[in-house]
């Protein structure tokens, strides 16, 4: 639909709101329609800019001096009202800021530093799922999704805790507060005194484990490049972004293999595939669905004129099925070469941390494959109704073990 | 269109017209070079996108900001003084006739 947004110029806008229930529930028809109403759309309920197209959402990621993360990469606008937390210095910040604590990332969570916890993911891999296969039946987000990461990725940071479920709490908060101030940005905030003062603490150098990723980042105040403050805020961004999306990226990984048991089959004869395969879950079933930039300028998308200061959300989950880009997107298909998907993002912010996420899911995809004939559906699985996240609260399967 | 010449470990190379604004890496990975695997698709976070670059061009490229420089320190082949990720090399005019090399493994 074109209309007139001010006095001046003509747009595209649309009515479609990306935090209704029935957009959650079901994105894909809506993202098609975001895709077709135009390169970037108004959207009238929200009063601000979206793109659900693979090229503008690449452009936009590339470009952060003009798309900038400073001013949140949620729908509020830092520039214009405080954040309910402390900024992140990674996710919600610019160059140079952004640079410097990036390369002290880059450094703790390098290929090099991830190969290194192979054989723990694989041994505790292999405890998961031969636990689950014997049995046969079970809820795959609580038996398998969760219990997984929770083991691994805490300890690989090296957080000594065993209630590490709130860490999925603290996820939860944080990524449905992109959103609205709606109904599921409150509830997930109802305990949020009780979650943040657990994880604040779990960011301090005392609490963390001598050696691990925390640790590590801790080196970087001896070496005087950061403040003991910007270290934990840098602790607290691999636990804020580290746990919900592994944990959904797998429930999202067995649903997709559960309603395509031809490409299960293809993963289950060569389990060399497990890498590749878990970048078309990515595009496929995009965990993280939705964020926002803030222009720093006005400026022209695909001949719409925006103002500076305006937010854009990129619907990052549409372009990965855009069809302007991708063949035959709406088709699982494992042996698709999948480099450019964008549900890691991409440019300066893209995913610091999507090498031990490649790493957690390989690991489990590959000893699945070894093991399992077959995965079906054992029941109707529960979606999470989720502002940018999607996933299941409930995910009941059957295993079928291979002989 | 400026062209890139990518040589690899065993003597070949490639040589492709890319068009301004892509990087070293993603003209070779739509032109189907072998030997850059670049996973992370240009977040200067999988490294496997190294090249060593013609001495004779070093000074032309854009400096190195300090997230390239901790990559580089964990790439699969030696680094050298002339290695670079070649994501964060922005492709324009002035880089046309650049060479680069492909160390023998990325991963
Ligand atoms: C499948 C799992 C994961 C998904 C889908 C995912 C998704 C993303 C996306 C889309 C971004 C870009 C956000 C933006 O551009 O504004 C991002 C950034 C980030 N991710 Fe992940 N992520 C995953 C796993 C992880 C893990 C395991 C860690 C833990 C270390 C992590 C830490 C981060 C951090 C710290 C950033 C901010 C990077 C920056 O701004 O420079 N992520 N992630
Ligand atoms: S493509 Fe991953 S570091 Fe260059």
């Amino acid at each position: 639909m074109a209309g007139t947004v001010g006095a001046q110029r003509t747009v595209a806008t649309s009515g479609i709101d990306p935090f209704s229930r029935s957009y959650l529930e079901d994105p894909y028809p809506f993202h098609e329609e975001l895709r077709d109403a135009g390169p970037v759309v108004w959207l009238e309920d929200l009063g601000v800019w979206a793109t659900g197209r693979y090229e503008q959402v690449q452009t936009i990621l590339n470009d952060w001096q003009t798309y900038c993360s400073s001013g949140g990469v949620g729908i509020s606008n830092f520039h214009k009202e405080k954040n309910w937390r402390p900024p992140s210095l990674l996710l919600e910040s610019d160059p140079p800021v952004h640079t410097r604590a990036r390369a002290i990332l880059a450094r703790v969570l390098s290929p090099a530093a991830i190969r290194r916890l192979r054989e723990a993911f694989h041994a505790e891999a292999v405890k998961v799922v031969s636990a689950l296969v014997d049995g046969g039946r079970f809820d795959a987000m609580a038996d398998l999704a969760k219990p997984y990461p929770l083991k691994v990725f805490p300890d690989a940071v090296g957080i000594v805790d065993q209630d590490r479920e709130t860490l999925i709490a603290y996820g939860d908060m944080v990524f449905n507060a992109l959103g609205p101030r709606n109904d599921l940005y409150a509830a997930a905030m109802a305990r949020a005194d009780e979650v943040v003062a657990w994880v604040t603490a779990r960011c301090q150098r005392g609490t963390l484990a001598p050696v691990g990723l925390g640790a590590d980042v801790y080196k970087a105040v001896d070496a005087g490049e950061v403040t003991e403050a910007e270290a934990a805020l840098l602790v607290r961004s691999f636990l804020t972004a580290g746990v919900d999306t592994t944990i959904n990226a797998i429930g999202n990984a067995i649903f997709c293999f559960a309603q395509h048991p031809e490409q299960w089959r293809l993963l289950r004869d060569d389990p060399s595939r497990a890498r590749a395969a878990f970048e078309e879950v990515m595009r496929f079933e995009s965990p993280f669905q939705t964020f926002f930039r803030t222009t720093t300028r006005a400026v022209e998308i695909a001949g719409t004129a925006i103002g500076a200061d305006e937010k854009i959300l990129l619907a990052v989950g549409a372009a990965n099925r855009d069809p302007r880009f991708w063949a035959d997107p709406g088709r699982f298909d494992v042996s698709r070469p999948v480099i450019k998907h964008v549900g890691f993002g991409a440019g300066i912010h893209g995913c610091v941390g999507q090498m031990i996420a490649r790493l957690e899911i390989e690991v489990i995809l590959s000893v699945l494959a070894a093991r399992v004939e077959r995965i079906e559906l054992d029941g109707t699985p529960q979606r999470l109704i989720h502002n940018t996240l999607r996933a299941f609260t409930s995910l009941p399967v059957r295993m079928v073990a291979r002989h | 269109m400026p062209k890139i010449t990518y040589r690899h470990a065993d003597g070949t190379q490639d040589s492709l017209d890319i068009s301004p604004g892509i990087s070293v890496m993603q003209g070779a990975i739509s032109g189907g070079v072998k030997g850059i695997v670049a996973e992370c698709g240009g977040a200067a976070m999988c490294a496997t996108c190294h090249v060593y670059v013609d001495q004779k061009w070093l000074a032309a490229l854009p400096p190195m900001n300090a997230v390239e420089h901790e990559m580089l320190e964990t790439t699969a082949a030696e680094r050298r003084p002339n290695s670079r990720l070649s994501c964060q090399i922005k492709v324009g005019p002035d880089l046309d006739g650049l060479v680069v090399g492909i160390p023998d493994r990325q991963l």
